[in-house]
């Protein structure tokens, strides 16, 4: 009985081999034809901008992540359907963006529109290499939603076009805005006369006061996703030397992990990583340490805006959450108090070869209206990317203080893409960074190991390059 | 006459055979023509790169790290879990006074080393991150705390993760085996055990003179189903692990890399070149274990 399943294995495998040429013409990827040409717009008209075809379907794919899916049944698609009786929305939700809909688009018969979000994104370089997503140009010359006066490029923030475009063109809306800093309990710092510092000597100062207290531990972050704190160690980075740090870096210029402000602000945190850590950081995720945080075992931790809402079933109803930006690490910083890494996320796709792409931008201008976007912000208690979308409406606390931060920071807002362009990138940093404030990894063997990936992805012919 | 048999047996191995072709040996095909390629998973039309791929793979490090902790479990892990499985297999039939009987209580046990093997792979995965959690609501740190221990970072300490890998990959395992070596021990005649006894001979030699040798063919079937399986670790890794593989590919696998590389990635070629790798490495066990362990047989 072993003799034969032997046997048969080896023969499978000479079998595959002999196979191997005459199979390999109907192997996987489909068709190998002219992808088809793209589908005509309908009539243009003050009231229809984009020439949507009415009549036609729309089918729209929402991400179920955090912000759920109500957004879109409950606010954006009814505000196109008042304007568009005759159009049928087909909705649909996934939480594998990716499994569903990659076929789809290998097809050659991708949906409208794609909430193209979660872990389990399709990889945006891919698509946009292979012609798969729409310009989004026409989407913001046309007059905005609110006011034929003005476009719709005027009533968003730059940085959220900048952030979707590759190559100059732009491709991807983001539309939530995440402003980043370090969270805290506003009730307990009151409690305990803490102030939120104002300089990196203050913070060491305050996270060895907390530590002194032994009522709670001084930081953390979530050290089993490492995202968290390189995130900060990038920020304090650009802080240091301004922006172009991070752009070269984006830009996978040569030395660019090596940069005298990146080495300051991975030293920097290495040591609140050697000192000051809640015990057991490296092996809890961002849920375990933020319900510590809710819980006062620890007092600050480095997040997104969601924050708030992501907790918002374990936090105690006089928390108060509030974040404070980076402190001023010298008196030669290139950037003032203040800076931030605010991030347009959330991303929204328009599929170039789908059947009615018109329709899926129009959908866009819509989300960008005021409504669309205020109501949006109050159902999943986000910021958006809508200017003033916010005004009149009441938000919490920690919201409240992060669209304070945010204002502050004024054109101080800093960002990086290499999370977005090259994932493989993200993790080797995340990797390196947990090692790093694990001890594991001294400055120079972590600067040495991400800027090896970084030369390495450069010479990598199969990855698309991007620009900043 | 003979040729109406020939076409009556074609007739009826043509289905099962086209559907083989069809769904066990094309994807295989494809994947090697993938390999082939530098395709990102969305393009219609694949770019042939030839052997690039295989010739990029021999300067990845993360990849040779996945290969080696492949082979680290694959010499391991059977061996573990076999000598623990043939452990308690031996005290369930065979351990109890005069090497007639189990211990006290065997019937019992049984079902309890059978529990792991109820359990879906990920459900194991979950529970033993709660188990290891490093802080004070883990399972197994809380009392080394209370101690005044520092916890250990089952999962985050790259120098450990891979060990609690092995131990959770043994610990669902060996029921199976159990199981398995149970069934082969209560083949052997009783009076073999009784005379051996007779003469006697202690639990000890019972075990290796007699228990050992009979029950060789059973070993060595589970031998290769734990190799193949241990080459073919995934869904553990991949839940249990900080970044499916972590803490910094500490405990990555084979099979998490070709997952991470097409599925993260998207770079589809070159985990199909992975995925082939993987194919090589397989087959060649088994042909390799097979016949190594290949022993005259004991007849009874």
């Amino acid at each position: 009985m072993t003799h034969l399943s032997r046997r048969e294995l080896l023969r499978s495998a000479v079998l595959a081999g002999i196979a191997l040429p005459v199979l390999s013409a109907c192997a996987t990827p489909s068709g190998g034809g002219a992808s088809p040409a793209a589908p005509a717009a309908g009539a243009t008209s003050a009231a229809n901008p984009l020439g949507l075809v009415d009549g036609k379907p729309l089918e729209i794919w929402i991400f179920d992540g955090g912000f759920g899916d109500g957004y879109a049944t409950d606010v954006h698609e009814p505000l196109l359907k008042a304007k568009f009786p005759k159009l049928e929305i087909k909705h649909n939700t996934t939480k594998e963006i990716a499994k569903t809909l990659q076929p789809r688009f290998a097809g050659g018969n991708p949906p409208e529109f794609v909430n193209n979000s979660g872990a389990n994104a399709m990889d945006f370089g891919a698509l946009i290499q292979d012609g798969q997503l729409a310009d989004l140009t026409p989407l913001y010359a046309a007059p905005s939603w609110d006011d034929p006066a003005v476009t719709v490029r005027d009533t968003i923030d730059p940085a959220a076009i900048e952030l979707g475009s590759y190559d100059g063109k732009p491709y991807v809306l983001p539309y939530a805005n995440t402003v980043w800093g370090i969270w805290y309990s506003r009730k307990l710092f009151e409690a305990e006369g803490w102030q939120p510092p104002k300089t990196w000597q203050e913070f060491l100062d305050l996270c060895e006061t907390i530590k002194k207290s032994g009522k709670t531990a001084p930081f953390t972050y979530a050290g089993k996703h490492p995202f968290y704190i390189y995130e900060t160690i990038l920020t304090l980075a650009a802080k240091i030397g301004g922006k172009d740090v991070l752009k070269n870096i984006d830009n996978l210029e040569d030395g660019a992990w090596k940069a005298e402000p990146v080495i300051q602000a991975a030293t920097a945190f290495a040591e609140i990583g050697a000192k000051y850590l809640l015990q057991g950081t490296a092996g809890l995720d961002h849920v375990q340490t933020q319900t510590a945080h809710n819980k006062g075992q620890v007092a600050m931790l480095p997040c997104g805006s969601w924050l708030e809402n992501e907790q918002k079933d374990s936090t105690p109803a006089d928390f108060g959450y509030a974040m404070f930006p980076l402190p001023d690490f010298g008196s030669a910083d290139a950037l003032p108090y203040g800076t931030l890494h605010a991030q347009p996320g959330e991303e929204y796709v328009v599929p170039a070869k789908s059947a009615n792409p018109q329709a899926g931008l129009e959908y866009m201008r819509a989300m960008l209206s005021k409504e669309g976007a205020g109501k949006f912000m109050e159902l999943v208690s986000t910021l958006t990317i809508v200017k003033g979308a916010g005004e009149g409406r009441t938000l919490k606390p920690g919201l409240e203080s992060a669209s304070t931060a945010l204002a502050a920071a004024g054109d101080n807002a800093v960002w990086f893409l290499l999370r977005k362009w090259y994932v493989e990138m993200h993790d080797e940093v995340a990797a390196a960074t947990g090692q790093l404030m694990n001890g594991k990894l001294t400055v120079d063997q972590w600067a040495g190991r991400v800027q090896k990936k970084a030369d390495s992805i450069k010479n990598d012919s199969s990855v698309k390059k991007f620009k900043r | 006459m003979n040729h109406g048999r020939t076409r009556f047996v074609t007739g009826f191995l043509a289905i099962p055979v086209a559907l083989y072709l069809i769904y066990v040996i094309s994807p295989y095909a494809q994947a090697f023509y993938i390999a082939l390629t530098d395709w990102r998973g969305v393009s219609a039309t694949p770019r042939f790169v030839g052997l690039e791929n295989f010739r990029r793979l021999l300067d990845d490090d993360v990849f040779w790290r996945a290969v080696g902790h492949n082979l680290l479990l694959l010499v391991l892990m059977p061996l573990l879990t076999v000598a623990v499985a043939l452990f308690f297999a031996f005290l369930l039939n065979a351990g109890g006074r005069g090497g007639t009987g189990g211990i006290w209580g065997s019937k019992f046990y049984r079902v309890v080393f059978f529990f792991p093997q109820v359990l879906a792979v990920a459900v194991v995965a979950v529970l033993f991150q709660q188990i290891f959690r490093p802080d004070r609501s883990g399972m197994l740190n809380a009392p080394l705390m209370a101690l005044g221990f520092e916890p250990v970072g089952f999962l985050s300490d790259t120098d450990v993760a891979l060990w609690a890998i092995l131990g959770v990959l043994v610990w669902q395992a060996v029921g199976f085996y159990v199981v398995l070596f149970s069934a082969g021990i209560a083949s052997i005649p009783r009076d073999m055990f009784e005379a051996a006894a007779i003469d006697g001979a202690g639990g000890v030699q019972l075990f290796f003179r007699i228990t050992l040798p009979l029950l060789w063919d059973t070993i060595q079937v589970g031998w290769v189903y734990l190799g193949i399986a241990a080459l073919d670790v995934f869904a553990v890794v991949w839940v249990m692990t900080a970044e499916h593989g972590g803490p910094d590919h500490s405990t990555t696998v084979m099979a998490a890399e070709v997952y991470r590389t097409a599925f993260q990635y998207f770079k589809f070629g070159y985990a199909s070149a992975m995925g082939v790798v993987l194919f090589f490495f397989t087959i060649g066990f088994a042909a390799l274990a097979l016949r190594l362990s290949r022993r005259e047989r004991i007849e009874f």
